[in-house]
């Protein structure tokens, strides 16, 4: 009973904690000017603390690596739950595996190295840590989750229903694309709002890759997104300062997205359960 | 079949391939990648000594130690108290809503992202013990116990419930029915468990920066615990991001790489055996 009532315990404690130190800031500079602000400069004479461009460059860059991430996830889960042998189905699993299990420091290590100059090189400007090369390393990052979960979906669909499929005269890819996958649809929908939730929480990878600076989000600018926006300036800030606070507060706006998020995922569940 | 069903159809097919073929290459250059670069760098020198600047040398055994560390005083106690919770939900619960809620809790924490846990680490624990391995230790606690209370918690539901009643007809009570029966029959779950949290706190950084630090001092095992230091994955990043020492970044980074696939294969083998012996 304790025992269970610490993991409760803990959910409420962080949640409390990011309120109670996020709010202090949030009061001092104004909720518009900190939510709408275009600029963040924090170590200025005259200090600006807005976060629309972490919070603009978070949303693009999540939607831009689901909107890449999601079909390759896609297709390789059919091919991999529906068309592939045993043996190719093993070796991809192994690797995709792998990539679920590679800490992000790598990511971003390889991203450093190869994307970043890649980038360059490729689109010759000055430097290549920008959105683009984050946006390259999240969709990376997410492709293993979204394949094993849409995987286990197309997996639990009934057997007899593509049976079905195929003695009215459909071609087993029609099969799997028509009747499989809408089968499988809230399993994938999952799958898909998971991938928004690593996207959107991951840090370090992106900071090693991003640049870094508080601009806009634009494909070749260097950006910064919340989580690395919190991350980049908490090792020198000072402690009890308006800029330690507002560090707090994007926590804060951060922690507010992951719990819409888990919201959409439990309504996406709950209606599968219902079915 | 007319022709605009044969398009649709090889597209499809053609789509699926290239997927597949796209993701497992992206794998295979990750790690072909990573082997090349790392592991001409990984010598002896570097496994047993720790960084100097008087001899100008880099080691990483204190990076190699503080990872131990920090994984033993985890699972150390992540274990108790995951299975304790898992062992409450499913053999004692009776109130639905406390099921409810403890679950939701759960689901909750596993998807809170690991800069948000470096953050309250660092209030909760870093504020009370300082900056140490002992505050990322208890920070790891709490996000792994979703993972180690789920992965218990599965395998605790397929311990057949004839096996418990054949032990109350024994005349054994409830505690001592759970000790010597659904126990041993959920060690597995527990030990997947354990490997799971094993992977995440290797590869975990963004939850430490902020609790652990980043020293590198050779410790034994309780100074480590109370003084701060970094984790092979922290000093990958401080190696790579503020030194530029590429080379030793690479060599920690192949060094993961092949803690991963050896965690993933452990994880697979039990999972394995797991299904073997609930098959009997």
């Amino acid at each position: 009973m304790i025992l269970g009532l610490i993991t409760v315990g803990s959910v409420l404690v962080i949640s409390l904690y990011l309120v109670i130190s996020g709010i202090p800031a949030i009061k001092e500079i104004g909720l518009i000017n900190f939510l709408f602000g275009k600029e963040w400069a924090s170590t200025a004479d005259e200090p600006k603390y807005g976060i629309l461009p972490f919070i603009l460059t978070s949303v693009y860059g999540t939607c831009a690596a689901i909107v890449i991430g999601v079909p390759i996830g896609f297709f390789t889960a059919v091919y991999l739950s529906k068309i592939a042998g045993k043996k190719i189905r093993n070796i991809v699993e192994t690797a995709v595996n792998l990539l679920a299990g590679i800490p992000s420091v790598v990511y971003g290590l390889v991203g450093m190295l190869v994307l970043v100059k890649g980038i360059r090189l490729v689109f010759n400007v000055p430097d290549g840590a920008s959105f683009l090369a984050a946006v390259i390393v999240l969709t990376v990052m997410i492709l293993p989750n979204i394949i094993k979960v849409s995987v286990t979906a197309l997996d639990a669909v009934q057997k007899e229903y593509e049976d079905a499929s195929l003695a009215l005269g459909a071609t087993p890819v029609e099969t799997f694309f028509k009747i499989s996958v809408p089968a499988a649809k809230s399993g994938i929908a999952a799958a898909v709002v998971l991938g928004v939730g690593r996207a959107i929480g991951e840090a370090m990878a992106v900071m090693m890759v991003a640049g870094n600076a508080a601009n806009m989000p634009s494909l070749f600018e260097s950006v910064r997104f919340l989580t690395t926006a919190v991350a980049s300036e908490m090792a020198y800030s000072s402690p009890g300062s308006l800029q330690r606070k507002a560090l707090f507060s994007i926590a804060l706006v951060l922690f507010i997205f992951i719990m819409m998020i888990n919201a959409v995922l439990n309504f996406v569940l709950k209606e599968k359960k219902g079915k | 079949m007319s022709g605009r069903r044969k398009i649709y159809i090889l597209l499809m097919r053609v789509l699926m391939i290239v997927c597949t073929v796209l993701t497992a290459s992206l794998t295979a250059f990750l790690l072909g990648y990573v082997m090349i670069k790392g592991v001409p760098h990984i010598t002896w020198e570097l496994l047993t000594t720790k960084p100097s600047y008087l001899e100008n040398r880099i080691g990483i055994l204190p990076d190699i130690l503080n990872t131990v560390y920090i994984v033993t005083a985890t699972l150390f106690i992540v274990l108790p108290l995951g299975v304790g919770a898992a062992i409450y939900l499913t053999e004692y619960a009776r109130n639905k809503k406390v099921t409810a809620v403890i679950e939701y809790a759960s689901e909750t924490l596993s998807g809170i992202p690991s800069i948000i846990y470096g953050l309250v680490g660092m209030l909760l624990f870093s504020n009370n013990f300082g900056t140490s391995l002992l505050a990322g230790a208890l920070t790891l606690v709490i996000m792994n116990l979703p993972t180690v209370m789920r992965t218990a918690q599965e395998s605790l539901k397929t311990v057949p419930a004839g096996y418990r009643e054949g032990a109350f007809a024994l005349g054994a009570g409830k505690w001592r029915t759970i000790y010597t029966v659904v126990l041993p029959g959920c060690v597995d779950g527990i030990i997947t468990g354990c490997i799971l949290s094993v992977g995440r706190i290797l590869g975990e950084s963004a939850a430490l920066l902020f609790t652990a630090g980043f020293a590198h001092a050779l410790n034994n095992i309780f100074e480590g615990l109370s003084s701060p230091g970094a984790t092979l994955t922290v000093a990958l990043y401080v190696y790579a991001k503020e030194e530029g020492e590429f080379g030793v970044a690479f060599a920690i980074a192949a060094i993961l790489m092949v803690m991963t696939l050896l965690i993933n294969m452990s994880a697979a083998l039990v999972g394995k055996r797991f299904a073997k012996r609930r098959s009997i």
